[in-house]
């Protein structure tokens, strides 16, 4: 079908602005597929089904929109455990910020650096799940992302690694225009943490694909930071093998678009998928939409989603959630829940929770709920002398807890919950 | 089809005949798949300005009509077909159809029963619609004064494209109430039909909307006035004849400030090869503190085992809360078509209004639903219910696609959504997909669903007391459906609770 006029336009607009890197040695063929398919479909438009919450022009448009820049306060967000630290500035790798890139257990390279060679082991990674997650809803920013990526990491985890990679993304430049990308193979037993934090760009468009090998695990946790102005697609593409795990948590506050979008496909029996996030939004701007779509190819996994999103001032908190069962993945597990929590009268909350059976011996469920806060409950609070804005606090946080016990990790679980409290605490300013 | 043509049942020792009979009675196919062999009267194939015309014409319309159905087709031109469903179907030509047909005998009221083609009279006797009503369908004058003083329903009965005849509009008259065909009503009450119809489904709503205002043969017209609880409930009966021929009904309910009205609404059609069409619009309007009940036994002819023939069921229905206080209630049991695309909805305007939907929807072999229902809350403190439930068996896809919407000004409103499916086989498909937006923070939203298979241990249960497979899985199904089956009028509820056997016959083993 011809695409619209409009789609057209802004697509080759769009495309006109980039070019494809100069020697792009093993990630060349990958580029060059992308740019056609990304040409082919189009990028996205309001129209489109797929945005029907979320109005993707800022992510689509020649140039950023400007973003101010603020004293982050990102960079010690999991200031308390320690991690292998990697810095990029307006998606620019710092390697003065940066720790050496050597780690037990894991190798980790630079996209830009490995792009010398013309044979790579990721070359079968780069842009394979992107692809794969095509399918049945096209992700054109994905696409985009993998003819365009300028860097990122390539990290291979061949046994446990001896502590978390973090990346930090900080910004310095109101115009930044960053595309970042990551690879992650974890080899079969293997484990390995990745904590991202920060705005990264006026305008960011990031995709990670993780292949989680049998018996290996994956956890992923990401604080999309506060007060920030950036404007951001992000998308994770994971394929999980027999018995693997993958765990993925997301935090957001305050700032204003974020698209977070996150594939999985459980290939392998017996694996888990866990995908949660909390976001605390104020204002018009802030718009933040989390995606996800879980299929389900095996037997006897396990997919969880849990989501919720406290509004306040004008602000659009979206959940787009999908679990697929393909026919054969009998024993399966899923459940999913968004649920919005609106502080004032001028916030919306809009979902939309799929489900898509073709299995019959399966449980699924899911529940999607929005309102206000428990007046009964503050009232409570209120008897026993804790004063109102305390009281709408802390019904906040009991609210976001269940989304936080997704988090594996004890210590960051904390940390993200002080984290939450403050950002409570002090709206906006 | 004969019931002996049902494959050969698989007895388990042990079986009595009498359970071995009482299934096969249960699980004949579908039961309405025979065909009236009546002469009809068609207008030429095919669609265009004169088509619409010439129905307009046939329907006596004054000119007024004839130019709104031309807008519409006008418009139909430039519409697409929506591909959004999750239905499969070849693609339909819109050519290759009957927009008209009629029974010929039609053409001129018969005086007496023995004027009354035996044949039409033949069809609604095998449909189990009462003789005394038989009478009055087939048109004869005076029937009115055969009265039996049993429970009462007024019946309007659609055949093919035309109305063949209405009950107890004399007894319904003395209330007040209007119970008649479209047909009718445009000739008789034009200023109602004027002021209310397209006003809740725009001409250009949608592909099949739009088609149908252009070209829908007739429908029922029911006009509640002021504070009148309608004194019977009030039915439709739907039943496609002609081969390749499209039905197009329109229904338009107005509910009058502080009135009542229950209306059923009953469909069948004949077996056959190739699919056919049926694209209807309802439209209902409900006044301050009025209230409406709309229930629905969709069992048109769902194609055979193999996918081949069946309907093709693409109907617009929405409701129109207007007035504070009203209240409307959707009922439906979906076990026929071969396609299924229908979305009752409630446009809760009038402040504390209410809306409610149950819907159970079963699809077995190649069977395809797509249903649901739109709440869309406009005024304060609105309230809104949904319960469906889908059962996917066969090769079949059944899928629940809803809205709620709260809109900013829709302060302290509630809606709770429950959808739950039933799987019975590794062959099927059951989805969901639920559109929840909320622009207030006063209101409160809830929606839960759930896909299971069918419990093992209550099926266990059921066959240690010695039923039958399909016996025990009709019987927890039934269980399932439970909470849409009680809000059913006590006429439908036994009806639905049959199909709902016969649905799922051949669906087990």
């Amino acid at each position: 079908m011809a695409l619209p006029k409009v789609k057209i336009d802004t697509t080759e607009a769009r495309l006109n602005a980039l070019s494809l890197p100069a020697a792009a040695g093993w990630t060349q063929t990958a580029r060059q597929d992308a740019l056609s398919r990304v040409t082919e479909m189009g990028l996205p438009i309001k129209r489109d089904e797929y945005w029907r919450y979320t109005d993707p022009t800022a992510l689509t448009s020649v140039e950023p929109v400007a973003a101010s820049v603020y004293a982050s306060e990102n960079g010690d967000v999991f200031g308390s455990t320690e991690c292998l630290h990697v810095v990029f500035v307006d998606g620019v790798f710092d390697a003065e910020a940066s720790d050496e890139l050597t780690l037990d257990g894991v190798t980790i390279e630079r996209l830009a650096d490995s792009q010398s060679a013309d044979i790579h082991w990721a070359k079968d990674l780069f842009g394979a799940l992107e692809t794969a997650g095509q399918n049945p809803v096209q992700r054109p920013l994905a696409t985009l992302n993998t003819a365009f990526a300028t860097d990122g990491l390539i990290i291979r985890a061949s046994g446990k690694a001896a502590k978390p990679i973090h990346v930090s993304y900080l910004q310095t430049k109101t115009d930044s225009d960053a595309i970042l990308r990551h690879l992650v193979q974890v080899d079969a037993g293997a484990e390995v943490t990745l904590l991202e934090s920060g705005p990264a760009a006026a305008r960011f468009n990031i995709v990670t694909e993780v292949s989680v090998a049998d018996t290996a695990s994956f956890h992923h946790v990401r604080a999309q930071g506060r007060d920030h102005e950036r404007r951001a697609a992000t998308a994770i593409f994971a394929r999980l093998g027999t018995e693997s795990a993958f765990k993925s948590f997301t935090m957001t506050a305050n700032g204003v678009m974020t698209r977070n979008e996150v594939v999985i496909e459980l290939t392998g029996d017996d694996s888990i998928a866990h995908v949660a996030g909390v976001c605390i939004g104020a204002g018009r701007d802030f718009h933040h939409d989390d995606t996800v779509f879980i299929t389900h190819d095996a037997e006897r996994c396990e997919s969880r989603q849990v989501f919720k999103k406290v509004l306040r001032d004008n602000a659009t908190g979206v959940f787009q959630g999908k679990i697929l069962v393909k026919e054969g993945a009998q024993k399966t597990d899923g459940y999913q829940i968004s649920q919005g929590l609106l502080l004032d009268d001028d916030s919306n909350f809009l979902a939309k929770p799929e489900l898509e059976i073709y299995a019959d011996d399966v449980a699924c469920s899911h529940g999607s709920t929005c309102g206000a806060i428990d007046e009964t409950a503050i009232y409570y609070l209120r008897s026993r002398g804790v004063p109102k804005a305390e009281a709408t606090d802390l019904l906040t946080l009991a609210f976001l807890a269940e989304a936080l016990d997704e988090i594996d990790d004890e210590t960051i679980a904390e940390t993200l919950r002080d984290r939450l409290a403050i950002w409570l605490e002090r709206p906006q300013g | 089809m004969a019931a002996t043509d049902r494959p050969e049942m698989d007895v388990k020792e042990g079986v009595d005949q009498e359970t071995v009979d009482a299934v096969a009675k249960l699980s004949g196919k579908y039961k309405y798949g025979w065909e009236t062999d009546i002469e009809m009267e068609y207008a030429p194939k095919g669609v265009n300005p004169d088509i619409v015309k010439l129905i307009s014409e046939k329907n006596d319309e004054p000119e007024w009509m004839t130019e709104w159905r031309l807008q519409a087709f006008e418009r139909w031109e430039t519409m697409s077909e929506p591909d959004w469903a999750m239905v499969n179907y070849p693609e339909i030509d819109f050519q290759d159809q009957y927009y008209y047909a009629r029974p010929k005998s039609m053409t001129e009221k018969p005086k007496s029963l023995d004027e009354v083609d035996p044949k039409l009279l033949e069809t609604y006797n095998k449909l189990g619609i009462p003789l005394k009503e038989q009478l009055i369908l087939a048109g004869v004058e005076g029937a009115e004064d055969y009265k039996e003083g049993e429970r009462k329903v007024a019946v309007d009965a659609v055949f093919d494209s035309v109305s063949v005849g209405t009950t107890f509009q004399a007894e319904l008259k003395k209330a007040g109430v209007i119970f008649c065909s479209i047909s009718e009503a445009i000739k008789e009450h034009p200023e109602l039909v004027k002021k209310y119809l397209g006003s809740v489904v725009p001409v250009s709503d949608n592909f099949y909307a739009t088609l149908n205002s252009a070209v829908f043969s007739d429908g029922s017209f029911v006009y509640v006035p002021p504070g009148v609880r309608c004194p019977m409930e009030l039915s439709t009966y739907f039943r496609i004849n002609a081969e390749n021929t499209g039905q197009f009904e329109r229904t338009l309910i107005i509910a009058d400030k502080g009135s009542y009205v229950s209306y059923l609404e009953g469909c069948t059609a004949p077996q056959r090869d190739t699919a056919q069409l049926h694209a209807a619009v309802v439209e209902i309007i409900i006044e301050e503190d009025a209230e409406v009940k709309y229930s629905t036994v969709q069992n048109w002819f769902p194609g055979d085992e193999n996918g081949k023939g069946g309907i093709y069921n693409f109907v617009t229905k929405r409701a129109d809360c207007r007035g504070a206080r009203s209240k409307v209630m959707w009922t439906q049991v979906e076990t026929g078509s071969a396609v299924t695309w229908k979305y009752p909805s409630c446009i809760l305007r009038g402040d504390d209004s209410q809306g409610e939907f149950y819907s159970i929807a079963i699809a077995n072999n190649y069977q395809q639903a797509d249903t649901g229902t739109k709440m869309v809350h406009l005024g304060k403190n609105t309230k809104s219910r949904i319960v469906s439930k889908g059962i996917s068996a066969g090769k079949a896809q059944n899928t629940y696609r809803g809205l709620v919407s709260m809109h900013p000004k829709a302060k302290d409103s509630r809606n709770y959504t429950q959808c739950d499916s039933l799987l019975i086989g590794s062959e099927c498909g059951a989805h969901t997909v639920p559109y929840i937006e909320v622009k207030n923070n006063s209101s409160r939203v809830e929606h839960e669903a759930t896909t299971s298979k069918v419990d093992d241990d209550q099926l266990f249960y059921c066959r240690q007391r010695g039923m039958d497979e399909e016996e025990a899985v009709a019987l927890v199904v039934n269980g399932f459906c439970k909470d849409v089956l009680q809000a059913l009028p006590m006429e439908f509820a036994m009806e639905a609770q049959q199909l709902v056997a016969i649905s799922l016959e051949g669906s087990v083993g």
